[in-house]
């Protein structure tokens, strides 16, 4: 009868072995970007899979998002009597936070949980077996596309993402707040160019508006073909490994969020 | 319950004891003649010489997961020879492939291929001998995203440098071996195509690359007893035409006796018999008699 002090130490060391195996993931499908043969076709259609079809959903939430903010705000600022400053509150809040992070949660929605499920039914159908027996490294040829492709891409819709968001910003505050566009449009810069600028003219707000879903696209693509390569226990356990994907990722996503902004505020502080 | 009831409920239960042994002994004796006549139906193909070059030897392997599963397992293939590892479900048989393949390392023994340790070979090196190697998976393991052609055509893209021409029609020569019609399968998908066809499929993927051992891992589980009949002749056209030397991994002892030069029976961990199919016959011991006559 294995004591309370065995259970937890041996539960403490498959946690640790897991977090040693996610990075190993990472490490070993990032280090492949750079080692041939290079998977060019996976890697283009995971773009078409991972960006170009998610290209909709985030359209969608991206406008809306921008729509309710600019609703919100103007209801605050007209209380100070500024309500003409709608479009510096939306562009900021766009552009750095709510951009990153609804794409990457869109994104983990999605694309992890297909990734996951993918992967995992693969395993199970002994088809990763089948790669390596066949003399395919599994983590250069279904991995490391998926990663490159998810680090490209995420950037790109989050671009998107904002950019609908501040056109729906523009649309709720010219119709139903009577801000003319011109004016509106004048302000999104103001918001970008009060943040100061890196080399002088790459604003900052752009800056950490990129690095973050650069930074969520990896936590995706890595902790789905984790989860996905290490499914175990037939279709249930393909189901596990998609639930797993989507809970972590959207977690990871929150929390390194917070971290990137403090470390980021710091670094790029004019 | 008078006592003439009771002796009369005592005679049913003796009379249905006395039944379910006959029907015991009955099937025994049919698992018996079956054998008999795979054995006598069966020809001798490439009789196993002892000289031949050893292919495949494994020698007192361990392998534990969360419990031990192999213990001392060893055994040789040679040149030419198809060994069947038999045994009960759940005993570790596919670990024996995959010990082979290098998925998994053991924790002692030594796994050699061609001569050469593979246990301390590192994650390229191993690559490069799998691809001597084909494996039939359980249920064909087919990438369900590309069709029979790309299926088949995978390993000579990612090892040779044939061209498009050449690779096709390298492939249709295995599909012709697999007796499959290239212009109809080419172009399906693997979900499109039945378990038979699959498995054929699989073994036109597994021998693409022209290997010179064969690993099969129940070939024939889950298909009706003509396919299973014609899976097990494609396994032993393989064998007489092309010279490589299989690992066949199988439940199903009739396909089991009319293939193997020898058979390796996993039992509590270890190998309890390893020797021919007549050999395997023709023994008193207990628990063989017991697997076979459980057929």
């Amino acid at each position: 009868m294995p004591t309370f002090a065995d259970r937890l130490s041996s539960a403490t060391r498959s946690k640790l072995a897991a977090i040693q195996g996610y990075f190993a993931l990472a490490g070993r499908a990032i280090g492949f970007i750079f080692v041939r043969p290079f998977y060019t076709q996976d890697f283009i259609q995971q773009m078409d899979e991972i960006g170009v079809k998610s290209l909709g959903i985030v359209l969608l939430t991206g406008f809306f998002t921008g729509m309710v903010l600019a609703l919100q705000s103007s209801v605050q600022l007209q209380a100070f009597g500024i309500s003409s400053l709608v479009g510096r509150l939306v562009a900021g809040s766009m552009i750095r936070e709510l951009g990153p992070v609804l794409a990457g949660l869109m994104v983990a929605g999605r694309v992890g949980s297909g990734i996951a499920a993918q992967l995992g039914s693969m395993r199970v159908t002994e088809q990763i077996d089948a790669l390596n027996t066949l003399g395919t490294d599994p983590i250069k040829k279904l991995v490391t596309p998926r990663v490159l492709a998810a680090l490209v891409m995420l950037p790109l819709l989050t671009i998107i993402n904002d950019f609908v968001g501040i056109l729906g910003g523009n649309l709720i505050s010219s119709v139903m707040i009577g801000i003319p566009s011109s004016q509106y449009w004048r302000t999104v810069w103001e918001q970008i160019a009060s943040d100061g600028f890196v080399f002088r003219f790459i604003p900052n707000d752009f800056v950490q508006g990129l690095v973050k879903p650069f930074v969520f696209g990896g936590i995706i693509s890595i902790t789905a073909c984790y989860f996905g390569l290490n499914t175990t226990g037939g279709t249930e356990g393909v189901g596990q490994a998609t639930t797993r994907t989507v809970v972590l990722s959207s977690i990871l996503i929150l929390v390194v969020d917070y971290f990137l902004t403090q470390i980021l505020l710091t670094v790029l502080a004019p | 319950m008078s006592d003439d009831e009771r002796t009369r409920t005592e005679k049913r239960a003796a009379d249905r004891r006395h039944e379910g042994r006959r029907i015991a002994e009955r099937t025994e004796d049919a698992t018996r003649a079956a054998i008999r006549e795979e054995l006598e139906e069966r020809e001798p193909v490439l009789q196993p010489r002892d000289e031949g070059k050893p292919v495949i030897e494994l020698q007192q392997v361990s392998l534990a997961f969360d419990q031990p599963i192999l213990e001392d397992v060893s055994f040789i293939a040679r040149k030419g020879e198809t060994i069947c590892v038999v045994g009960e479900s759940g005993t570790g048989k596919s670990t024996i492939l995959k010990l082979i393949l290098r998925l998994l390392v053991p924790d002692r023994g030594q796994v050699n291929v061609f001569g050469q340790d593979i246990t301390h070979l590192t994650f390229v090196e191993a690559l490069e001998v799998r691809q001597q190697m084909g494996m039939v998976f359980q249920g064909a393991a087919l990438f369900d995203s590309m069709s029979v052609f790309e299926n088949i055509a995978y390993p000579l893209r990612e090892h040779t440098d044939l061209d498009d021409d050449d690779i096709e029609q390298r492939v249709r020569e295995k599909l012709e071996f697999v007796d499959l019609e290239p212009d109809r399968v080419m172009d399906q998908l693997p979900s499109e195509l039945s378990g038979g066809m699959r498995k054929r499929v699989g073994i036109a993927r597994g021998m693409a690359d022209n290997p010179q051992i064969m690993l099969y891992d129940e070939p024939t589980s889950g298909l009706d007893p003509l396919t299973t009949g014609t899976i097990t002749l494609l396994i032993l056209k393989l064998q007489r035409e092309l010279g490589v030397t299989s690992v066949v991994v199988s439940h199903d002892i009739r396909s089991v006796f009319r293939m193997a030069t020898k058979v390796a029976v996993l039992h509590d961990r270890h190998i309890g018999f390893f020797g021919t199919p007549e050999e395997m016959a023709a023994s008193d011991d207990k628990y063989l008699r017991d697997f076979l006559g459980g057929y």
